[in-house]
């Protein structure tokens, strides 16, 4: 494979380890080396991989807010509009002013909840780049164990620092194993 | 274990330690082949036999509820004064065994039980299929079904809009909330296994069919890192959403005046209540599976006595609620509230209220005792017991107390016809039917998440010195 790849362009390097506490341990190393593009893969979140690896809390939370905000006023325009403007209902004699907001709280809190909901559900995949059905590095086979029991890291070509022979060595010295250069395919 | 002669500094967790969520030191390796190789396996017959069975059921009541729309709500018993029937009765029943489910997926993870990931995955999707059952009754019961879509507020002909101070109104928002955010939830944690599903797929339907789903998902932590936000995130959405569902169908009852239903205890004597029923259906659903699909090192005997105590405590709560309701009735000095309790037990419907109360308070004070929370017949023997105690508890609420209010003249028994039980029993089908499609489908424990509970997920493990390594590292079996 290697023969007839070495052609093509380089998407970059990756090596297997055998623990969530190894991979914790190169992710800081990564991390100290100053790499910007490379990842950790594992078959389950590890706890502090984002201080390891120097990444910040996720920003979804304040795009959840702005979805919860805009479920609050759907809901409150949606009642207030047609139940003072529109149609004021006289039910049981009740007035329709602003004192009876407390009835109207339910449907406020139930839309709230459900665009928040929604934008954490669309927010993590677009966060994430995802649908996206093929990734060149379902070509590498053995990352098929990804989602079963292995941890890899990759560094990506893209990354400033990276170089074929350098980048390589450093992963073998910091206790990756099969460290192994992947190139694009046709 | 020398617990005796360990000294004071040594910290509580060493002394006593905690009992493993996982037994028998399985490695991941071991958990992926047990659970992903449920959907993987060849069909098995029972699944052929017990689907044939159910299906029929669901089919027998899906004509039930088409022999409602064609002919009216008369071929049910529901009369006046008892308009609320078994129809809202058994909403009530399946929307609360819901509860559960989003019980285990979110509050469980905020408060950081991480027994919950043994059973999260099967418990929200019975969920879905349980509100699924519960939603066909609010359509189904209005009668001229073709204007159920007067309760979605859209701007029609004739300017109506829905009363939005109604809790009939507030419900249909709750309850389509409640299962839109609980499908989000289910299908967010399903990611991760679909995308090991599709890793280890031969065919190619599986290929294509699990790869579209998973949305190629990679496992990188770039990605986890925004999952476990948004996991986070819909957790804490989904626990005042679950708590507010069944306040929210409490006050279509605690708002109106009928003595016994005009009650402030309401909501929390609901929200216990569902929580109570719902764990009763887990285990229900759960027991069998764990006994047929061998899942005995993943869900353990531990998280079964935790559920036990789940539902002794819920059901305690349960058991206060209904002696606080006497309680009031007999202080509140209300005589149609008094009259109504003491029809409620001692009335032509004497049955159903002590069947309630034996099954859902005394039957299960038997866990208090270790030993039935470990044995099988006995758990699964409380649990039938609350399971129908819980729909008997909706019974008495909803049709008993409709049964006798202010004016004698207007008092009225009501009887069920074969309509309303095989309705019932439909959905019963439907919600056994749509279960036994999940597990053979998808992967029914969440691999992802069982995984990040065995010690060695912890980024600062340090395997035992002694042999440990060897029993963790076992090969692909």
């Amino acid at each position: 494979m290697t023969a007839a790849a070495a052609r093509k362009k380089t998407l970059g390097v990756i090596a297997e380890f055998s623990s969530a506490a190894t991979l914790y341990q190169a992710a800081e190393q990564v991390r100290d080396k100053g790499y910007r593009f490379w990842d950790v893969h594992s078959p389950f979140p590890i706890h502090g991989m984002n201080q390891a690896m120097g990444l910040r809390k996720s920003p979804l939370g304040y795009i959840i807010f702005c979805g919860g905000l805009t479920g609050f006023l759907t809901a409150a325009s949606l009642e207030f509009i047609p139940s003072s403007f529109l149609y004021p209902l006289i039910v049981h004699g009740k007035p329709v002013n602003f004192f009876t907001v407390p009835a109207f709280f339910p449907i406020m809190f139930e839309l709230t909840v459900l665009f928040s909901a929604f934008t954490a559900f669309f927010g993590v995949f677009v966060m994430n780049r995802l649908p996206r059905l093929h990734h060149p590095i379902f070509d590498y086979e053995p990352f098929r164990r990804v989602t079963n029991d292995a941890f890899f890291l990759i560094i990506e070509a893209s990354d400033p620092r990276f170089s074929d022979t350098v980048t390589l060595e450093f992963l073998e010295e910091i206790g990756g194993k099969d460290v192994t250069l992947l190139y694009e395919h046709d | 274990m020398a617990e005796t002669q360990a000294p004071a500094t040594v910290p509580f967790e060493e002394r006593l330690p905690r009992p493993p969520m996982v037994l028998n030191n399985r490695s991941m390796s071991w958990i992926t082949n047990l659970i992903a190789g449920i959907p993987e396996q060849k069909t098995p017959l029972w699944w052929y036999i017990t689907i044939a069975i159910t299906g029929s059921i669901a089919a027998f009541g899906v004509f039930c509820i088409l022999y409602l729309l064609f002919t009216g709500v008369g071929v049910w018993g529901n009369n006046i004064p008892v308009g609320w029937a078994w129809d809202i009765t058994n909403f009530v029943f399946w929307i609360g065994i819901g509860h559960a489910g989003t019980l285990i997926s979110a509050i469980l993870f905020l408060c950081r039980q991480k027994w919950r990931t043994s059973i999260n995955r099967a418990s929200e999707a019975m969920t879905l299929f349980a509100v699924i059952c519960a939603a066909i009754y609010p359509g189904i019961h209005v009668g001229r079904v073709w204007m159920v879509w007067f309760m979605a507020p859209v701007p029609n002909p004739n300017w109506i809009w829905p009363n939005f101070r109604s809790p009939l109104l507030w419900d249909v928002f709750a309850v389509s909330t409640y299962f839109t955010v609980s499908v989000l939830f289910w299908f967010l944690g399903l990611v991760p296994d679909l995308a090991t599903m599709r890793d280890r797929a031969r065919s190619k339907i599986g290929k294509f069919c699990y790869g579209l789903l998973a949305l190629g998902w990679r496992g990188g932590n770039r990605q986890w890192r925004h999952y476990e936000m948004a996991y986070l995130i819909l957790a804490g959405l989904s626990t005042p959403l679950v708590l507010s569902v069944h306040s929210t169908v409490s006050f279509d009852f605690a708002t109106s005046l009928i003595p016994g239903w005009h009650t402030t205890i309401f909501p929390p004597y609901f929200v216990a209540g569902a929580i109570f029923g719902g764990f009763a259906m887990v285990l229900t659903l759960m027991l069998p599976a764990r006994s047929i699909y061998k899942l005995h090192d993943v869900f353990t005997w531990n998280h079964i006595d935790v559920m036990c105590k789940i539902i002794l405590l819920t059901g305690s709560i349960v058991g206060y609620a209904y002696t606080m309701e006497l309680f009031v009735a007999f202080y509140g000095a209300n005589p149609f509230e008094r009259f109504a309790f003491i029809n409620r037990y001692f009335g032509p419907y004497w049955w159903a209220a002590w069947s309630m109360f034996t099954c859902n308070v005394v039957i299960p004070q038997l866990f208090w005792i270790r030993a039935f929370r470990r044995n099988l017949i006995t758990v699964f023997f409380v649990c039938m017991c609350v399971n129908a105690g819980m729909w008997y508890e909706r019974f008495v609420i909803i049709a008993v107390s409709l049964t006798r209010d202010f004016l004698p003249s207007s008092w009225g028994m009501y009887y069920p016809t074969w309509v309303d039980v095989m309705t019932f029993a439909g959905t019963f089908g439907i919600f056994t039917t749509f279960f036994l499609i999940f597990i053979r489908f998808f992967p029914m424990i969440a691999m992802s998440e069982v995984k990040t509970v065995l010690p060695e997920a912890d980024p600062h493990y340090h395997p035992p010195a002694i042999g440990g390594t060897e029993s963790i590292k076992e090969a692909h079996v």
